[in-house]
């Protein structure tokens, strides 16, 4: 399983989960449409705003963060947890694992494939929306656009990397899909999707800071809506890559663990 | 009469046996259950840490729009939606058949085929809702008000389901159509709030099109004392309209089926 021989086998990987995305283009447009939690958040939040700024948040600011989370939403998702989950109960893992390419390895590359399509479907109109509705809210400095480039790539790691450990956990206990739907509830309250980080109570800030659901879909967001400064902006990549490595950790732990109990059931 | 009441007792057991029998999972469906009606509340925390009062409702009223919802979607995720997923998928496959040969309503029968017990937890979270939001308010609700908020409610679920019943009509002539759940649970999330909340188009669209101010804005003012006998009339007169429609399109919708195995 040499790096090489991964290298050469990636743009294959990719134009397969590209196809494989395009084919099921419906499903995709259909998991878009559900996940409008974002703008149910802004008529909420919009209301609060009405007669005084919330916060350093007015009604265009609002309009700005949750439009942008909503954009960011559909760049760094992954849903690896329930295809692991599936070919692990049907024993289909056993084929992954006897290709001469890392299962993980192909498994980010369908997942990486998928985002393009996703842009592809909901930018026309989200990016539409945000620029003409926000678009002097969001930052002019190419700097940070660069960074919010960086933070990017950095959330969907995360998301990547607890999909994957929390997906190979079915290799421990039967299922884990239900292990994902209490991460996936923490990952909406405090990952900024909801409430933007700044809102919450002082003493919560706190603690919501350190956990990782923030550098998942928050910080970008806060990037291009311009919270930050450049430095500030540069510590905080620099946490977000301390969560990425964190949970790359994570997922090479359980994949030792799991894979000397995997037995492929059925396959 | 009697016997629809011995069939969905039949159907009820089967429901429970179903859910049972992985037990492991039966009790995290519980907690993930109790732990996603703590994300609708945690915002409203937040939001009323700033304001007091948010598009006319104070935290202690808002949580009765919440409690209402919480209820609302323990019946739409817990009785609606698995059913509906059922008898799209027996159009699909063409087993539909075998309800229709059955010698009671198909429609009594494709309403009552699966139902998933935990999410009767809901009811538990949606009490403890409107128990902490009248402490907060300081005050009990009056036998009347309690009587014209169970009203409320009742129109809401009959609303529920009688757009339930329109979209599995749909579900003969497009094939595909159990997307439509997720479609509609976006959709519902908006109702999660007060209705005041939203202005201009989309209150309209909320309150007549799709009408999740009646079903959840409306009960909570009734509770509170502050329905007026427009909305209360409106609903009901609405319910009933949506009901027979939902009834006609259904019949119409069924005298056009043609089996899919055949």
């Amino acid at each position: 399983m040499s790096f090489a021989r991964t290298a050469r086998a990636l743009p294959t990987l990719l134009r397969v989960g590209f196809a494989e995305a395009l084919a099921y283009r419906a499903e995709m447009l259909v998991w878009i449409l559900s996940t409008t939690m974002p703008l149910v958040m802004l008529a909420l939040w919009h209301a609060v705003a009405r007669e005084a700024p919330v916060g350093r948040f007015d009604q265009g600011d609002l309009v700005a963060y949750f439009l942008a989370m909503f954009v960011v939403r559909q760049l760094t998702g992954s849903w690896s947890v329930w295809l692991i989950n599936m070919e692990v109960r049907e024993g289909t893992l056993a084929l992954r694992l006897l290709r001469p390419v890392h299962p993980l390895v192909s498994y980010a590359a369908s997942s990486f494939a998928e985002i393009p399509v996703r842009g592809l479907l909901a930018l026309p109109l989200a990016g539409v929306a945000l620029v003409v509705f926000a678009g002097d809210r969001l930052t002019r400095d190419p700097v940070l656009w660069a960074l919010w480039a960086l933070s990017i790539l950095g959330g969907w790691l995360v998301t990547l990397f607890v999909n994957f450990a929390i997906g190979l956990l079915a290799l421990l206990v039967e299922s884990s899909t239900k292990v994902m739907d209490v991460w996936l509830a923490a990952y909406f309250v405090f990952s900024g999707y909801m409430i933007p980080i700044e809102l919450f109570p002082r003493w919560l800030r706190g603690i919501v800071e350190i956990m990782p659901f923030r550098y998942q879909l928050g910080l970008p967001v806060e990037i291009m809506t311009g919270a930050h400064g450049r430095l500030e902006s540069l510590v905080l990549l620099a946490q977000q890559g301390l969560v990425v490595l964190a949970a790359g950790a994570l997922v090479a732990l359980v994949w030792r663990l799991g894979l000397r109990r995997f037995a492929a059931y059925g396959g | 009469m009697r016997a629809h009441l011995v069939v969905l007792a039949h159907q009820l057991r089967t429901s429970l046996a179903l859910a049972v029998q992985y037990r492991a999972d039966f009790a995290m469906e519980g907690v993930v259950e109790v732990l996603w009606s703590v994300t609708a509340i945690v915002p409203l925390f937040v939001v009323y840490g700033e304001r007091a009062e948010v598009a006319g409702f104070s935290f202690g009223e808002a949580l009765m729009v919440t409690g209402f919802f919480t209820l609302l979607q323990a019946v739409l995720e817990g009785a609606i939606n698995p059913s509906m997923t059922l008898v799209v998928e027996q159009i699909r496959r063409g087993t539909f058949d075998f309800v229709l040969l059955k010698p009671r309503d198909a429609q009594f029968l494709v309403s009552t085929a699966r139902i998933l017990p935990w999410r009767s937890l809901n009811v538990v979270t949606a009490g403890a809702l409107f128990a902490y939001g009248f402490a907060r308010l300081g005050r009990t609700p009056s036998a009347l008000e309690l009587g014209w908020a169970a009203v409320a409610f009742g129109v809401a679920v009959v609303l529920l389901y009688s757009l339930w019943i329109l979209s599995v009509s749909l579900a003969f002539h497009v094939v595909k159509v159990d997307n439509l759940t997720y479609a509609f649970g976006a959709v519902f999330d908006a109702a999660r709030w007060p209705s005041s909340v939203f202005r201009g188009a989309l209150r309209l669209l909320f309150t007549f099109v799709v009408p999740l101010a009646v079903m959840t804005t409306f009960p909570a003012k009734a509770l509170l004392g502050r329905g007026t006998r427009e909305e209360l009339l409106g609903g009901l007169v609405a319910a009933i309209v949506a009901f027979g429609l939902s009834r006609a399109v259904w019949t119409r919708a069924l005298a056009k089926y043609s089996s899919a195995s055949s």
